[in-house]
C-alpha cells in the first residue's frame, strides 16, 4: 500500500478518478453547492466549510532579496471531505494536505504534508485566524496580518504579511463560475500583501521582501467533467493594479476563460472570453511563456516563468511557479498549470 | 544379478508386511514429529519477522513511553506540530468471549510508505478509515474470526502477519477501548526539538525483541520434538534390526552365490533409502497435520505470554518437503547403521542363526550398562555445573538416554530374580522365556520408558508450576480492581472521584530503563498492608517493608537476581547513579523482563515524568462489581481500562494452561508411539518365537494358555519399565523445574509430586501394553495347530 499516493488520489478524486484534473470534475453529490448571491460572513468564512467537498487556502508570494534576485514562495492548505460532515477524533471525514515550495531561477523545492481532521493535526479557525498542518502554519490575529511558516528538509521560510487593500471577490460577488454547465466555486482573494521575512535554502538564510496573494476557494464540483485542467495567472502590475485570469481547458478545445482586473482601490472588473486573449508561446505541455492580452483595457503582456521547471514534486504533479511579465506593463506574479 | 539380489532382498518385506509397516510408521512418526515442531518454530519466527517489518518498524526508529505503556494522543499531535514526522500506532489485544486477536491500529495518511498492500483501491482506503472501518488480516485469521461480533469487516491481506488485525487507528481505539491512546510512534523524519519527558526513542531493531523473548519457548518445543523423534527412531532401529537379522540366511546365500559384499551393502542401502523416501513423504504430511493441530495453541500461548502475533496457519514450502525427507533418510540410515556395520563385518559363512543376534545383544548388555552409568554421571555433572538452557537440555538428553540404556540390564536383573524366586516349571519357563525375548522387546520398552518418564517429568513440572502459580497469583493480585486513566487530567480527576469510595488507591507507576544494557522495569510501591501481607517474597530481610518505605532500598524480581547473581544485602546502582540496597527477591512468574521495586516517592523523585495513569484499588469484595460498573458508566472509563482481579486471574491461568498444552499433547503422542513400538515388536516376535512356543505347546500347554501368558508377559515388562520410568521421570521433572525453567525463564519452582498421576500413567502404560499384546496373543490363541506342528518339520 502506498498510503500517501492513495490519499492524494482520494483528496482529489472522490468518487471517481479520471474526470477532469485529479478528479475535480467528479460530481459533488451529498455536498453543499455554491449558490449565486450568497453573502460572505467574516471571519467565519475564512475558516473551513466542511459541508463542501474541496477547499483551499492558497498563498503565493513574489519576493526579492537585497541583491534583487527573484524568489517565489508557495504555502497551500487543501481540505477534502470524504463526507459533508465533521466527526470527533479519527472518525472525522475531513482530510488535509499541505504544499509548500520555494522557487529560484535555478531551483524549485517543494514539500508536502498530510493529516486527518478531528485530531488537531491540521485545521483552520476563523478568529483568530489560523491555518495549520503539523508545524506549518499561516496565522495571524486576522487575515490582514499573517505569519507564514513552513519547514522541509532542504528549505524553510518564515514570512510576515500585511495586507493593504480590501478582500476581492471574483466572479459574481465571489460566486465564480467554472463552466457553461454551471460548475462554480466560492472564490475570493486578498491580492495585496506586503511581505517581509526570511528564506532558508540549504541552511543559508536570506532576508526577503515583496508581495503576496492569498486565494480562498471552496466548492464541491469546481470542474465540468470534460475539463482537463487549468492555466491560472495572478499578477501584480507595476501600477498597483492586480490581474487574475484563468482558462479551464476542455478536452474538445473551446476553453472557458474568466478573470478579474482589480484596481488600486480594490474595485473588480470581471473578465470573460470576450475580454481575455490567452495564448501559450510554446507548443509544449505546461508552456512557460505566454501572451496575455486584455485589448479592452490596454493590457498586452508577455509572461515568462522565472524557472520553467517549477513542477511540484508532490504525488499529484502540477506546475506552480513565479513569473515575470513585460509589455505594456511590468509585472510579477504566479502561474499555475494543472492537468498536463 | 543385482536385480535378482534386490528382488530377493525386497521379498522379505512382502512376507513381513507388519514389519514393513512398522518401519514405515516409525520413520513417518519420527519425521512427522521433527518436521511438525520445526514447522511450528519456523512459522512463529516468520511471524515475528513479519510483525517486526510491518509498517517499516524494523527500519525506522520508534518513540515509546518510558514505562512501556500507551500514552496520550496529545503527545503525538504535539510532536507533529513541533515538526516531528511521526506516525501513530496503537496495539493491543482484543477479545470477545473465547475469541481473541491482536489489533494494530495505524494512520494510513501519515504512515511511512511501507507496509501491507491490499488498499489497492482508494475506495478501500475510504472504507478503511471511515467507521465501521475494515480490518486487514491473514486469510486464516479472517477464517478464525468469521462470525465473531464486534470487529470491523475483515479483509484478507497476505502481508499482514497471522493473529493480527490491521485497522485504522481510530477504529482500533474504539475496539481496544483506548480512546486517545497511542502505543508508539514510527519516526519517518525526526524533528529537532527534544522529546517530551515520559517518551523515549527506540532505535530501529533488525532482530526482533520478540525473537529474543520467545527463544526459550521455541528451544523447549524443539527439545520435546527431538525426544519424540528419538522415540520414533527407536522403532525404526528395531524394525530394521529385525529385518536384517531375519535375512541373515538370505545374505549368506546371496554372498555364497557370488554377490559382492559391496553390492549387497549398496542394495540394502538403496532399500532403506527407498523406504525412507516413501516414509518421509508421508511423515511430512503427517508433520504438517500435527503442526496445524498444535499451532493454534502455540499461537495463543505466544500471544498471551509475549504479545507476539503468530500466524495460526501454515505454509508448506518446498524446503520443508526436502528437509522432512532428508530427516527421514538420515534417521533411517542412522537407525540402520548398526545393522549394516554388522553385515559388513559378517564372515561369508557365519552361522546364520537368528539367535546369534540375541546372544550378541546379551553381550552388549554390559557395555550398555556402562554407557548408561557414564551418561547418568554426565547428567548429574551437567545439572550441577552446566550453564544455560542448552546445558539443561543436554542434562535431559543424557538422563533419558542413560535411562533407556539401563533398561535392558534392569529388566534382565528383574526377570532373573523373578525366575529364581518362582516355583514350578511353568513359572520358571515363563520368566526364562521373558528374558529370552528381552533383546527383541528392549527397544520398544525403551520407547515406553522414555515416553513414561517424559510424561511423569513434564507432569511434575506443570503440576508443581500450577500449584505455585495459582498461589502466586493470589498474592500478586491482592487488589480487587485495576484501572488506568487515559490522561494526566483524567487520572487526577479519577483520584478525587475515588475518595471515600475505596479503602485504598495504590499507584502502579513505573519506568523502563536500561541497566547494564538490559531493559529493566522499575516500579514504585506505596507502603501499604496490601503489599506487606501478600507480596510474594522469596527471600529477604525481616524489616524489608520498612526499609523499602525509607527510600534507600529495593526489591528485585527473581529473574533479575538470577541473571545478575545479586542477593539481598548487595546494592544496585540506577542509571542516574542512585544506589539502592537490595532487601528482598520476589517471584515474578510470566514476566520475561527483569524488574525492581522502589518506594513510590523515590520513583517520582527520580523520574518526575513517570506516567501516573494506573492504579490498583482496594475495595471490599461485595462492592467490587458495583464500583467497576460506576467507573465505567458514571465516571466514563472505557471498559478495557477497568479490570477485576478475578478476570485477570482467569486470563493468566488460561495463558498458563495453554503454555503447557502443547508439551502435554506431544507427550501423549509419544506414549502412543511407544505403544505402537510394543505392538510391532510383539508382532515380529510372535512369528520368530514359534519354534520356542511349539515345544511348550507340545508338552501340554494349550494355545489359549500360551496366549494369556503372552499377554501377562507384555504386562509384566510394561510394569517393570514403568517402575524404572518413575524415578527417571521425577529426575526429569526436577531438571525441568530447577535447571531448564531457571535458564529459560529465570525462575525456579519448588517441586511437588503427584502420585495419583503416576498411578494413572502406570495404568495407561499397562493398558497400552495390553492393547499392543492383544492382537499377537489372539493370533496365537487362534493359530492352527498344524502351524505349530509344522515348526518341528521346518526347524532349521
Amino acid at each position: 500500500m502506498n498510503a500517501k499516493l492513495l490519499v492524494i488520489f482520494l483528496l482529489w478524486s472522490l468518487p471517481a478518478f479520471g474526470q477532469g484534473f485529479a478528479g475535480l470534475g467528479a460530481s459533488g453529490e451529498g455536498f453543499a453547492q455554491p449558490q449565486r448571491g450568497t453573502l460572505f460572513t467574516f471571519p467565519k468564512d475564512h475558516a473551513a466549510h466542511p459541508e463542501f467537498r474541496i477547499e483551499w487556502w492558497y498563498l503565493t508570494a513574489n519576493l526579492q532579496d537585497a541583491q534583487g534576485r527573484d524568489y517565489g514562495v508557495q504555502w497551500t492548505l487543501f481540505r477534502t471531505a470524504l463526507a459533508p460532515t465533521t466527526g470527533a477524533g479519527w472518525s472525522d471525514p475531513q482530510l488535509w494536505m499541505g504544499h509548500a515550495a520555494v522557487t529560484t531561477s535555478q531551483t524549485h523545492r517543494s514539500a508536502e504534508r498530510l493529516a486527518r481532521g478531528g485530531i488537531g493535526q491540521a485545521g483552520v479557525s476563523g478568529a483568530p485566524f489560523e491555518a495549520f498542518i503539523d508545524d506549518w502554519q499561516m496565522a495571524g490575529p486576522d487575515l490582514s496580518d499573517l505569519s507564514v511558516r513552513a519547514n522541509a528538509p532542504d528549505f524553510s521560510y518564515d514570512l510576515k504579511l500585511k495586507s493593504e487593500g480590501p478582500l476581492v471577490f471574483h466572479g459574481d460577488q465571489g460566486y465564480s463560475q467554472k463552466s457553461d454547465r454551471g460548475q462554480a466555486s466560492y472564490y475570493y482573494a486578498q491580492p495585496g500583501y506586503c511581505v517581509d521575512g526570511v528564506l532558508i535554502i540549504d541552511g543559508e538564510e536570506t532576508d526577503v521582501h515583496g508581495q503576496a496573494w492569498l486565494d480562498r476557494e471552496w466548492s464541491s464540483q469546481p470542474l465540468a467533467p470534460d475539463q482537463l485542467g487549468w492555466d491560472w495567472f495572478s499578477l501584480h502590475l507595476e501600477d498597483g493594479r492586480k490581474l487574475m485570469v484563468f482558462r479551464l481547458r476542455h478536452d474538445g478545445g473551446g476553453h472557458y476563460l474568466s478573470g478579474s482586473l482589480i484596481s488600486q482601490d480594490g474595485q473588480v472588473t470581471t473578465l470573460n472570453h470576450e475580454t481575455i486573449v490567452m495564448t501559450p508561446l510554446q507548443n509544449t505541455p505546461a508552456p512557460s511563456r505566454w501572451s496575455l492580452r486584455l485589448p479592452d483595457h490596454g493590457i498586452d503582456l508577455k509572461v515568462t516563468a522565472l524557472n520553467p521547471d517549477s513542477w511540484m514534486d508532490t504525488f499529484v504533479r502540477y506546475w506552480e511557479g513565479p513569473v515575470r511579465a513585460e509589455g505594456t506593463h511590468d509585472a510579477r506574479g504566479y502561474l499555475e498549470m494543472t492537468g498536463y | 544379478m543385482y536385480w535378482a539380489g534386490f528382488k530377493a532382498l525386497i521379498s522379505h518385506w512382502r512376507r513381513h508386511k507388519v514389519q514393513l509397516a512398522g518401519l514405515i510408521l516409525g520413520l513417518m512418526l519420527a519425521t512427522a514429529f521433527w518436521t511438525g515442531v520445526q514447522a511450528i518454530n519456523a512459522q512463529a519466527r516468520q511471524s515475528y519477522a513479519q510483525a517486526a517489518s510491518l509498517m517499516g518498524q524494523d527500519q525506522l526508529a520508534q518513540i515509546v513511553a518510558i514505562d512501556g505503556q500507551n500514552f496520550p494522543q496529545e503527545e503525538y499531535i504535539a510532536l507533529r506540530r513541533a515538526g516531528w514526522q511521526v506516525s501513530p500506532i496503537l496495539q493491543g489485544r482484543w477479545r470477545h468471549q473465547d475469541s481473541y486477536v491482536n489489533v494494530m491500529g495505524i494512520d494510513p495518511v501519515t504512515a511511512p510508505p511501507v507496509g501491507p498492500t491490499g488498499l489497492g483501491q482508494m475506495s478501500e482506503l475510504v472504507s478503511f478509515i471511515t467507521p465501521p472501518g475494515v480490518g486487514m488480516a491473514a486469510s486464516q485469521t479472517v477464517a478464525r474470526l468469521a462470525g465473531v461480533p464486534g470487529l470491523p469487516a475483515l479483509q484478507v491481506s497476505p502481508d499482514v502477519v497471522g493473529g493480527l488485525v490491521l485497522t485504522d487507528i481510530g477504529i482500533a481505539q474504539d475496539l481496544l477501548g483506548a480512546e486517545h491512546q497511542i502505543t508508539r510512534l514510527i519516526v519517518v523524519t525526526p524533528g529537532t526539538t527534544p522529546l517530551p519527558e515520559g517518551l523515549r526513542m527506540r532505535p530501529a531493531a533488525q532482530d526482533s525483541e520478540l525473537t529474543r523473548l520467545t527463544d526459550s519457548f521455541h528451544l523447549n518445543l524443539t527439545a520435546f520434538g527431538f525426544l519424540s523423534f528419538a522415540v520414533g527412531l527407536l522403532i525404526v532401529h528395531s524394525a530394521v534390526g529385525l529385518g536384517f537379522e531375519q535375512r541373515r540366511v538370505l545374505f549368506r546365500t546371496l554372498r555364497a552365490l557370488g554377490l559382492p559384499l559391496r553390492a549387497l551393502v549398496v542394495l540394502l542401502l538403496s532399500e532403506v533409502a527407498v523406504i525412507a523416501l516413501c516414509a518421509g513423504v508421508f511423515g511430512v504430511v503427517l508433520g504438517y497435520g500435527l503442526a496445524a493441530v498444535l499451532l493454534p495453541d502455540v499461537a495463543a500461548t505466544l500471544s498471551g505470554l509475549y504479545g507476539a502475533p503468530v500466524s495460526g496457519g501454515l505454509s508448506l514450502s518446498p524446503v520443508w518437503w526436502l528437509g522432512g525427507i532428508a530427516v527421514a533418510l538420515l534417521g533411517a540410515l542412522a537407525a540402520a547403521g548398526q545393522s549394516l556395520w554388522r553385515l559388513v563385518r559378517l564372515p561369508v559363512l557365519a552361522p546364520a542363526q537368528p539367535r546369534a543376534w540375541a546372544r550378541a545383544s546379551a553381550r552388549s548388555l554390559w557395555w550398555q550398562f556402562g554407557a548408561a552409568c557414564v551418561l547418568m554421571v554426565a547428567a548429574l555433572g551437567l545439572a550441577v555445573w552446566g550453564q544455560g538452557l542448552s546445558a539443561g537440555f543436554m542434562t535431559l538428553a543424557a538422563l533419558l538416554l542413560g535411562a533407556a540404556l539401563v533398561l535392558p540390564g534392569f529388566l534382565y536383573a528383574v526377570t532373573g530374580a523373578a525366575q529364581r524366586l518362582s516355583r514350578g516349571v511353568g513359572a520358571q519357563w515363563f520368566w526364562a522365556d521373558t528374558r529370552q525375548q528381552l533383546p527383541g522387546m528392549s527397544l520398544a520398552l525403551m520407547a515406553l520408558t522414555l515416553a513414561l518418564a517424559a510424561n511423569i517429568g513434564v507432569g511434575t513440572m506443570v503440576g508443581s508450576f500450577r500449584l505455585v502459580f495459582t498461589g502466586w497469583l493470589d498474592q500478586r493480585l491482592a487488589s480487587e480492581l485495576y484501572i488506568s486513566a487515559r490522561t494526566k487530567e483524567e487520572a487526577a480527576h479519577l483520584r478525587s472521584w475515588l475518595q471515600g469510595k475505596v479503602d485504598a488507591t495504590l499507584p502502579i507507576w513505573g519506568v523502563e530503563v536500561p541497566l547494564d544494557g538490559v531493559q529493566t522495569q522499575i516500579y514504585g510501591m506505596q507502603d501499604h498492608a496490601t503489599y506487606r501481607d501478600h507480596w510474594p517474597i522469596l527471600k529477604g530481610d525481616a524489616d524489608l517493608w520498612d526499609r523499602l518505605a525509607k527510600g534507600d532500598s529495593t526489591l528485585i524480581n527473581e529473574q533479575f537476581a538470577r541473571r545478575t547473581g545479586l542477593e539481598p544485602g548487595q546494592t544496585v546502582t540506577l542509571p542516574k547513579g542512585h544506589q539502592l540496597r537490595i532487601v528482598a527477591v520476589y517471584s515474578d512468574y510470566g514476566n520475561p523482563q527483569q524488574q525492581m521495586i522502589i518506594a513510590n516517592d523515590l520513583l517520582t523523585d527520580l523520574y518526575p515524568q513517570v506516567s501516573r495513569l494506573r492504579y490498583a484499588l482496594r475495595v471490599p469484595p461485595d462492592r467490587v462489581a458495583a464500583l467497576a460498573d460506576a467507573l465505567i458508566n458514571e465516571f466514563g472509563l472505557p471498559p478495557a481500562h477497568v479490570s477485576q482481579q478475578d478476570q485477570i486471574k482467569a486470563y493468566s491461568t488460561e495463558v498458563f494452561e495453554r503454555t503447557f498444552s502443547v508439551t502435554a499433547a506431544l507427550n501423549v503422542l509419544t506414549l502412543g508411539v511407544a505403544a505402537m513400538a510394543i505392538l510391532l515388536s510383539l508382532l515380529t516376535l510372535s512369528i520368530i518365537r514359534l519354534p520356542q512356543l511349539a515345544p511348550v505347546w507340545a508338552v501340554g500347554l494349550t494355545r489359549q494358555q500360551l496366549a494369556v501368558l503372552e499377554l501377562l508377559r507384555a504386562l509384566a515388562l510394561a510394569g517393570f519399565s514403568t517402575v524404572l520410568a518413575l524415578p527417571v521421570g521425577l529426575l526429569l521433572g526436577w531438571v525441568l523445574l530447577a535447571v531448564v525453567n531457571v535458564a529459560a525463564f529465570g525462575w525456579q519452582l519448588p517441586m511437588t509430586v503427584f502420585p495419583t498421576d503416576w498411578v494413572r500413567l502406570g495404568g495407561l502404560a499397562l493398558l497400552a501394553a495390553a492393547v499392543a499384546a492383544a492382537w499377537p496373543a489372539w493370533r496365537l490363541a487362534s493359530m492352527s495347530p498344524a502351524r505349530l506342528v509344522g515348526v518341528f518339520a521346518h526347524e532349521r
